[in-house]
């Protein structure tokens, strides 16, 4: 079924919304009324026909507004996108996973034709047509991972699998929440996941780092993370903080309902074949309470696990400024009722 | 566990003790790509019984249509090898892994000294495919019995030229570890594949001589030893298994029906790991992986390769 792209934005005026098919697929993250940090990692196998995980890679109705807000932001830092020289062979594993998934899955939007090594790829929605021959960068016009990864939604991070560790050797961020630390290539995966309350005590990634060394070609696995954002905005970096900061303070009880979004993360990691180097992507879904709150379950559901939230993680997820009025707002939709596990809207 | 279904293409007599199979994909259809290194698990029905071994993956990893194993008949093994030596025919189903790897090369190491004793030649040959690939600086050094063991070793002449160095016991050409290793330029990595000895030789000398540890790489993959038959107790699956002698304590678990984690069933990769929920004896431990004081702690075992003594062993499964 062919997408309609939506034009719209992730910055200054803010016009990004969800149709009612894009609520209803929302990877909605909290089975439970209580959050609890954990790795939950499952394979990433394909899911029920229209929901996010049906494809190896989701591409929805704002993949050409998303791209052309990444272009944006790797006009102003082209700091967001680096490879170290020793990733080329993961640069085109990464071209072959992606071009290769795209075209199988969406065939009316994307073609890859190939002769040998003679590639032609065709992106129609953002009207890209290129032949060049894979393995020899000199062919295309950019880096091949710069080349794909402004092609798609999302942030990718290539992992080098080495000394028992993995490293950020690679990455095309441009929408990345405000974590911790900047990501930085050459970081270790200790280094990069710096300190996440609680889950750090738990030896949390410890073990996920132990499985993830243990990936295996043909075995991709994913998990959902989330956070709260003011207004849909991709680009919510620690370097851009001047300008998205200050949202918070723009949020009252008034229209938060249209300010405040839920911000899920979609992670899914790849292991490479031969370069036995590690993609990780980090697809963002936004989504307002507002839209939320169409769902009955959903808006319950929300109000318990944030009423519930340790005031650590209402710290590190930077919703501090708002919390407590996000609550208030959306305890009006919670009558108390016993919801089942899960996370349907309906 | 996801596998992939091939038939036997080829088979080769390389050396008197040596038969190099050629496995493709039972559809017809590509196989994945891989990195130099890699290995497959091969699984096999011997009466009844799955056997499942590692073995390298031979060919360049840029070639997909066929993969390339090399098998050594060892006469006092558990008979996997013996099977495919023996019972192995072309055109035969398999099943195998996807490749995995356990034993890649640094990206980032500016010369690879690379050091095979016998059959453990096998992970090179791809190895050295990435290499001349990637334009990198190595050296192969091949140590064998005499000149009919030395599988492989004109076509390494061949692909490797002047990298390649052979060493030929009976000819009593010695391989020179200390020399070697001594006199290497700065971020230089060293690997190793081939019999116990060689491979403790080389990581003795490298450390002796203060190779930094991440410089240094081996790959020794253990077949399970034969031992004294044992009983075990899965608890959360409430069954009680006994373990034959020439059975793996993985092998007794998947026979019995119940599932188990594994990769490279070798001791290295950490995957099978289980914890001990109770024992009475000693345990005997015959992985690479869990550290010496873990192994002292009586609280974990790595059922592919590790047995056990006594009467009583609850693991949680
Ligand atoms: S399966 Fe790899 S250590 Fe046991």
């Amino acid at each position: 079924m062919a997408l309609n792209f939506k034009k719209e934005t992730f910055r200054e005026d803010y016009t990004y919304s969800n149709s009612d098919a894009a609520i209803k697929r929302f990877p909605f993250p909290f089975p439970e009324d209580q959050y609890m940090y954990s790795v939950n990692i499952e394979p990433h196998t394909k899911g029920k026909q229209g929901s996010v995980c049906e494809f190896t890679f989701d591409i929805d109705e704002h993949y050409v507004a998303e791209c052309i807000d990444k272009k944006i932001t790797l006009e102003q830092d082209p700091g967001r996108y680096q490879a170290l020289p020793h990733m080329m062979d993961a640069q085109w594993d990464f071209v072959e996973l992606t071009m290769g998934a795209l075209a199988q899955d969406y065939p009316e939007h994307f073609t890859l034709q190939k002769q040998g090594l003679i590639w032609t790829w065709e992106n129609k929605p953002l009207g890209i047509k290129d032949t060049f021959t894979f393995g020899d960068t000199s062919t295309l016009a950019a880096e091949p991972f710069d080349y794909i990864g402004r092609q798609l939604q999302g942030d990718f991070v290539l992992l080098d699998h080495r000394d028992e560790t993995l490293y950020a050797d690679a990455g095309i961020v441009t929408s990345q929440a405000d974590w911790s630390l900047a990501f930085n290539v050459g970081m270790s995966w200790r280094e990069w996941h710096g300190p996440v309350p609680r889950a750090t005590e738990l030896g949390v990634m410890d073990r996920a780092l132990k499985y993830l060394l243990n990936l295996q070609i043909g075995s991709p696995v994913r998990r959902l993370n989330w956070t709260m954002t003011v207004n849909p905005r991709l680009d919510t970096s620690p370097e851009n903080y001047p300008h998205w900061g200050s949202d918070r303070n723009t949020v009252n009880a008034e229209n938060i309902g249209d300010l405040v979004h839920l911000r899920v993360e979609l992670q899914t990691l790849f292991r490479l074949p031969r370069s036995n180097a590690i993609v990780f992507s980090i697809r963002c879904y936004l989504i307002n309470l507002k839209d939320i709150a169409i769902y009955p379950c959903w808006a319950k559901r929300l109000h318990r696990v944030q009423k519930t939230m340790h005031p650590d993680l209402i710290e590190y997820k930077g919703m501090t400024k708002f919390h407590p009025m996000m609550v208030d707002w959306l305890a009006k939709f919670d009558d108390g009722e016993t919801l089942a596990i899960g996370t349907q809207p309906e | 566990m996801t596998m992939i279904n091939v038939k036997v293409a080829a088979i080769e007599q390389v050396t008197p003790l040596v038969k190099h199979f050629t496995f493709v994909k039972e559809d017809g259809s590509s196989l994945p790509a891989f990195s130099g290194g890699s290995h497959v698990v091969v699984s096999i029905d011997i009466g009844g019984r799955v056997h499942r071994n590692p073995y390298s993956l031979m060919g360049s990893p840029m070639e997909n249509e066929a993969y390339h194993i090399s098998v050594r008949r060892q006469e006092n093994s558990r008979g996997g090898s013996v099977f495919m030596h023996e019972n192995v025919t072309v055109g035969m189903p398999l099943k195998i892994t996807y490749p995995m790897n356990l034993f890649s090369l640094a990206k980032k190491g500016r010369k690879h000294i690379l050091i095979a004793g016998g059959i453990g030649i096998t992970p090179f040959m791809s190895q050295i495919a990435d290499l001349k690939r990637m334009g990198a600086n190595y050296e192969l050094h091949y140590a064998f019995r005499s000149p009919e063991h030395g599988a492989f070793a004109a076509q390494l002449k061949e692909s490797c030229g002047d990298h390649l160095h052979c060493y030929i016991d009976s000819n009593a050409t010695r391989l020179d570890l200390q020399a070697l290793l001594s006199d290497q330029p700065l971020g230089t990595h060293v690997y190793v594949c081939g019999p116990s000895a060689m491979v403790v030789a080389t990581l003795e000398t490298a450390r002796n001589l203060g190779w930094p540890e991440n410089h240094i790489h081996s790959e020794q993959f253990l077949s399970p030893p034969i031992g004294e038959p044992f009983k075990i107790q899965l608890a959360r699956s409430n069954v009680e298994i006994q373990v034959s002698a020439e059975m793996s304590m993985l092998e007794a678990i998947e026979a019995a029906g119940v599932e188990a984690d594994f990769l490279c069933r070798g001791g290295v990769c950490g995957r099978c790991e289980l914890d001990v929920l109770e024992t009475d004896g000693a345990l005997l431990h015959n992985d690479h992986f869990l550290t010496d004081s873990e192994k002292a702690s009586c609280k974990k075992i790595m059922p592919c390769v590790s047995r056990a003594k006594g009467e009583r062993l609850v693991l949680d499964l």
